[in-house]
């Protein structure tokens, strides 16, 4: 994703809550503290100057603990909350600015929200809550009860039409919230803890459907959540939210190996960062690679290298490792001098994607640093067991450790 | 102040009354013209009628509430017990007035229940005149009543609606209270306006409390009958206040029993409607 427009723009967002906000809102800027604001003047931070950007079609999630503020913020992009001082843009236009009308509009068209629990009308049927959203913007009931049952075919609820909500388990309900979220066609979906009050897993299979469905639609998803294997499942870009400011906002392979202090260390230390994590995160950048078939000249350029192993190229496809001794051998005692590609023994390749949970048995059972070799044949870089241990041992102490190789 | 004074005070207020009654008396009375016509004309209907009409229809209404063949039965057999002991026309006026006060409490309080739902401020203002209108003897208030208006069907009806209306407003406003906040956030995060909110979420949700408190209603104006009957109020009162003052120990267990009756019927018919209109709350744990 290049430098666009963000889709969503929130700029210096404050939200205090108590009975006269705006009157405590030096304190805040000079910096007090939740707990000294809360002692002094009984008011309540409940944001502090979160400024995100959000792009279009990306998968944007807000992760922190309850009373970190998410559920707060996500109420502030469709203004269920309005904030004490900021600004809110959503595709250029300035939420704020909305008068109640065109608020209800905006709802209608814009976006529209997932619930932790689920929300749904009690009395009406599952074909009626799917509806619901277009019956506010005053579709007609053939047109809406149609789109209603597409939705509900691809969240795999049909045949439920005609049931009430209680008479479906915890996972159907919020596959019917999802549909209702869905049948407006919102550019913008906002889940707020959407899998949280699911049984684990029935929300692992949530998330692979949203995953899905997100490659087919391309939605700008806003998820909450507390849960930091979710948030690194599906987003795109993660936010981290501690007392109600943002500590860390990045890509989930930045939040696990470069968390940006010591509240995210503590929150990424128990992930198991082997499945999270995939081999071209960690992988080094391509080196001693061969591609001709000669082994005089094979030899030659060995020789001037650190390492006594070699990969071996023919025709872009990858043939195997050779070490230097092998070589040697090869070029002292045979006459016949036969092309490179043929001393090399075969060894096991690695895809860019891969997580290191897969990489990990070809890794340690290979002598040599894996060759990663993506689809096209293409050779992309290295990964060595020191490799593998520096990405999945828990010592973040403040550095790098990955980019800078250390390997004994 | 002096014992004098307090009479004088007391006197000055009677006074003030009494004279505003006078002077204003007709023209409030006027005002409730549209009420007594239509109380009127629904007591002539009810009495107007050949009895077997007005026995199917009670019966089909019943059945059509609580599609329930026992509960039609009892109906049809109470009324013919009614008829067959010379409580018919009697039975009739207190059904006409039952159901003219109900209907124009739930018209009135349903909106006052909902506006008090909406506002803390109006909840603290309503809730006291709620305490006394439901702690007043009904005596005292029927009083200045029939000084504003005399005796007769319309000062009846304000004084039956008056200790009948709140339990529908404080019912309305508790069940609308009560409805679950993540629902009502739902449908305002998918752009319902205020309207669509009340009529899609909170006046569904808040059925179960305000049919409770319809309930209640029709049962406090059907124990009004006999201290409308006071004010000229005709109906199933009037006997019973004829056998209290003569010592008609029959007479009185007669038309008592009626009017059991009628709260009865009233009283399971609507609560069979609620029950059987909140079926899907049950889900799969119900029937």
């Amino acid at each position: 994703m290049t430098d666009q427009e963000p889709l969503i723009r929130i700029k210096n967002l404050y939200k205090v809550f108590g009975e006269k906000p705006q009157a405590v809102m030096p304190m805040v800027h000079k910096g007090i503290s939740k707990d000294d604001l809360l002692a002094q003047t009984g008011h309540t931070l409940g944001l502090r100057d979160i400024n995100l950007d959000i792009k279009k079609g990306e998968i944007f999630v807000i992760m922190g603990l309850s009373g970190s503020g998410k559920s707060t913020l996500i109420r502030h992009f469709n203004r269920l909350i309005d904030p004490t001082e900021g600004a809110i843009f959503i595709d250029g236009v300035d939420v704020m600015s909305l008068s109640q009308k065109e608020l209800e509009e905006f709802r209608r068209r814009k976006m529209s929200m997932v619930f932790q629990r689920f929300g749904l009308l009690p009395h009406r049927t599952v074909l009626d809550n799917v509806a619901f959203g277009l019956s506010i913007q005053n579709v007609s009931k053939d047109e809406r009860n149609a789109k209603a049952r597409e939705w509900l075919l691809t969240v795999g609820l049909e045949g439920y039409e005609q049931q009430y909500p209680a008479q479906l388990s915890g996972g159907q309900q919020q596959r019917v919230g999802l549909a209702r979220a869905l049948c407006t066609d919102p550019e913008i979906l906002l889940m707020d803890e959407a899998f949280s009050a699911l049984d684990p897993l029935i929300r692992s299979g949530m998330q692979d459907e949203l995953i899905d469905l997100q490659d087919k639609l391309r939605k700008t998803i806003v998820f909450i959540t507390h849960d930091l294997d979710e948030a690194l499942r599906l987003g795109d870009r993660i936010a981290i939210l501690k007392d109600g400011i943002v500590s860390q906002v990045g890509k989930p392979e930045e939040i696990l190996l470069n968390p940006a202090d010591d509240y995210v260390e503590a929150f990424v230390r128990d992930v198991n960062r082997a499945r999270v994590l995939s081999v071209d995160v960690v992988m080094q950048p391509p080196v001693n690679r061969l591609t001709t078939a000669n082994i005089d000249e094979a030899l030659k350029k060995m020789r001037g290298w650190d390492e006594d192993y070699a990969y071996v190229f023919r025709q872009n496809k990858y043939q195997g490792v050779v070490t230097q001794n092998a070589l040697e051998e090869v070029s002292e005692h045979t006459d016949a001098n036969p092309p490179l590609h043929e001393c090399c023994e075969e060894g096991p390749t690695l895809q860019p994607d891969m997580s290191l949970q897969d990489a990990l048995p070809a890794t340690l059972e290979s002598d040599y640093p894996v060759p990663v070799v993506d689809a096209d044949g293409e050779y992309q870089g290295t990964l060595s067991k020191e490799d593998m241990v520096d990405a999945l041992a828990n010592s973040n102490d403040g550095e790098d450790t990955v980019k800078t190789s250390n390997a004994a | 102040m002096e014992r004098a004074d307090l009479i004088d005070l007391r006197k000055a207020m009677d006074g003030g009354f009494r004279e505003f009654s006078r002077s204003y008396g007709d023209a409030i009375e006027s005002v409730f013209d549209p009420l007594l016509y239509f109380l009127v004309w629904f007591e002539k209907l009810l009495l107007g009628a050949p009895w077997i009409v007005v026995l199917a229809v009670l019966v089909g209404l019943s059945y059509g509430a609580s599609r329930s063949w026992k509960l039609s039965g009892l109906v049809l057999g109470s009324f013919l017990l009614i008829g067959y002991f010379g409580m018919w026309a009697d039975t009739m006026r207190t059904l006409s007035i039952i159901t003219v006060a109900t209907l124009l409490s739930l018209t009135v309080g349903i909106p006052v229940g909902i506006t008090m739902a909406r506002s803390d401020r109006v909840q603290t203002m309503v809730t006291p005149v709620l305490d006394i209108m439901q702690t007043m003897p009904a005596f005292v208030y029927l009083i200045p009543v029939v000084m504003l208006l005399g005796i007769g069907k319309v000062p009846g009806i304000i004084a039956v609606v008056i200790y009948a209306i709140p339990p529908v407003i404080r019912l309305t406003n508790l069940g609308i209270r009560l409805v679950d906040r993540d629902v009502l956030e739902a449908a305002t995060a998918f752009g319902a306006n205020k309207a669509q909110r009340l009529w899609n979420v909170q006046l569904p949700l808040a059925m179960p409390n305000i049919m409770a408190g319809i309930n209640q209603t029709i049962m406090m104006a059907l124990a009004m009958v006999v201290i409308a009957s006071m004010i000229g109020v005709k109906g199933l009162g009037q006997p019973v206040l004829k056998s209290i003052t003569n010592q008609y120990f029959t007479l009185g267990l007669l038309n008592g029993l009626a009017i059991v009756a009628v709260a009865i019927m009233f009283d399971r018919v609507s609560q069979a409607y609620a029950k059987r209109s909140q079926k899907h709350l049950i889900g799969m744990h119900g029937d």
